[in-house]
């Protein structure tokens, strides 16, 4: 068993909220810095800059993770993680076809760049990415799950799109096994508000949308790595996340 | 009428007014944001209790004419100075959605 700090959930520079600064190469970057080992790549509604990031994070040793923070149509956010990224980018696909289609103004959201590994733009989203998909919050996990990825409600413990300050709680069905917190320290408060939220495994993440915010390593979890492979790691993790406690 | 006329009207307190002589046209009533981000049209007055940083953008994006904050909503610091930087006309009232909607259609 070893030590692997993580964060699960970052965004880059193609997320219209995120520093331009936010580049995959430079999350890498900064994520080795702060001595964090397995970093996920959770943009809104895209996955466009996980390539990029893979191959940036593999030049920094540290563990990637492909991910989506999508948005349901209830304006909830969950994280999606998917162990393989070809699998995410099919994901990404599916999503395209429930995005709703709103010209992003640059001047008010910020510019949606897509990447490449160098920090190139390669290209650019020309509809806002933040907004609400037609995917109800309890038909995520179904489509998830078809791409073989796992999900859970993002930063439970914040009003904006988390989604007990949006549904009054944190429903029973669709039944996660994680839940995400933003501060650690909300997690008592929330369960002893909310039982519900008892039991299931608190995933702790930055939800970095500038570089500064990107955090020390703290969160972690314990995982059985021998023989050592990356891939041997992210299954690990993959199994915790999928059992939960 | 203008929203300076309307705010005089409906008694509402101002938060932050950019553009008091601007003309509403219409209504909209709504709390999830990207939802009226593709429904509330130019020059509405939106009512809502959301008052989370993002309505700035939204009320933005679809230049609305000013944003009502129903039920005596209260605003932060840093939405006051986003909508100043953003030119946004922002007021509060302690009537609800349907009171301001029925006194505004008499009005517009």
């Amino acid at each position: 068993m070893n030590r692997y700090y993580y964060d699960l959930h970052i965004h880059s520079c193609l997320s219209p909220c995120a520093d331009n600064d936010m580049t995959p190469s430079n999350i890498a970057g900064m994520a080795t810095i702060a001595g964090v080992q397995i970093v996920a790549l959770t943009d809104h509604n895209t996955v466009k800059n996980c390539p990029a990031f893979f191959k940036a994070a593999k030049r920094q040793g540290i563990i990637p993770i492909a991910g989506m923070e999508l948005t349901t149509s209830e304006d909830i956010h969950v994280v999606c993680l998917f162990e393989r990224l070809e699998e995410a980018l099919r994901f990404g696909e599916e999503i395209e076809k429930h995005r709703i289609l709103i010209k992003n103004r640059t001047d008010i959201f910020g510019e949606q760049l897509i990447m490449d590994e160098e920090d190139n733009v390669i290209g650019t989203d020309e509809f806002l990415l933040s907004n609400a998909t037609d995917i109800s919050y309890d038909d995520v996990p179904e489509i998830v799950s078809r791409f073989n990825g796992l999900c859970y409600p993002a930063h439970i413990d914040r009003q904006t799109n988390g989604v007990i300050y949006t549904l009054g709680t944190l429903p029973l069905k669709p039944n996660f096994n994680c839940v995400e917190f933003h501060d650690k320290e909300k997690i008592s408060e929330v369960t002893e508000k909310h039982p519900v939220v008892d039991g299931k495994l608190p995933i702790i993440s930055s939800d970095a949308h500038f570089l500064w915010d990107i955090r020390d390593a703290d969160a972690y979890f314990e995982l059985d790595d021998e023989p050592y492979s990356s891939e041997l790691v992210r299954h690990r993790l993959f199994e915790k996340l999928r059992c939960g406690f | 009428m203008t929203v300076g006329q309307i705010s005089e009207k409906l008694e509402l307190k101002a938060v932050t007014v950019c553009d008091a002589d601007r003309t509403a046209e219409g209504v909209y009533i709504g709390d999830l944001l990207s939802w009226v981000m593709g429904r509330a049209s130019t020059d509405d007055v939106w009512i809502t209790i959301m008052s989370n940083i993002n309505i700035v953008a939204v009320a933005a994006l679809a230049d609305v004419a000013c944003i009502i904050l129903a039920e005596d909503v209260e605003v932060d610091e840093d939405v006051k100075l986003t909508a100043k930087e953003k030119e946004i006309n922002i007021f509060t009232s302690s009537k609800t959605a349907y009171e301001l909607a029925t006194e505004l259609s008499a009005l517009i």
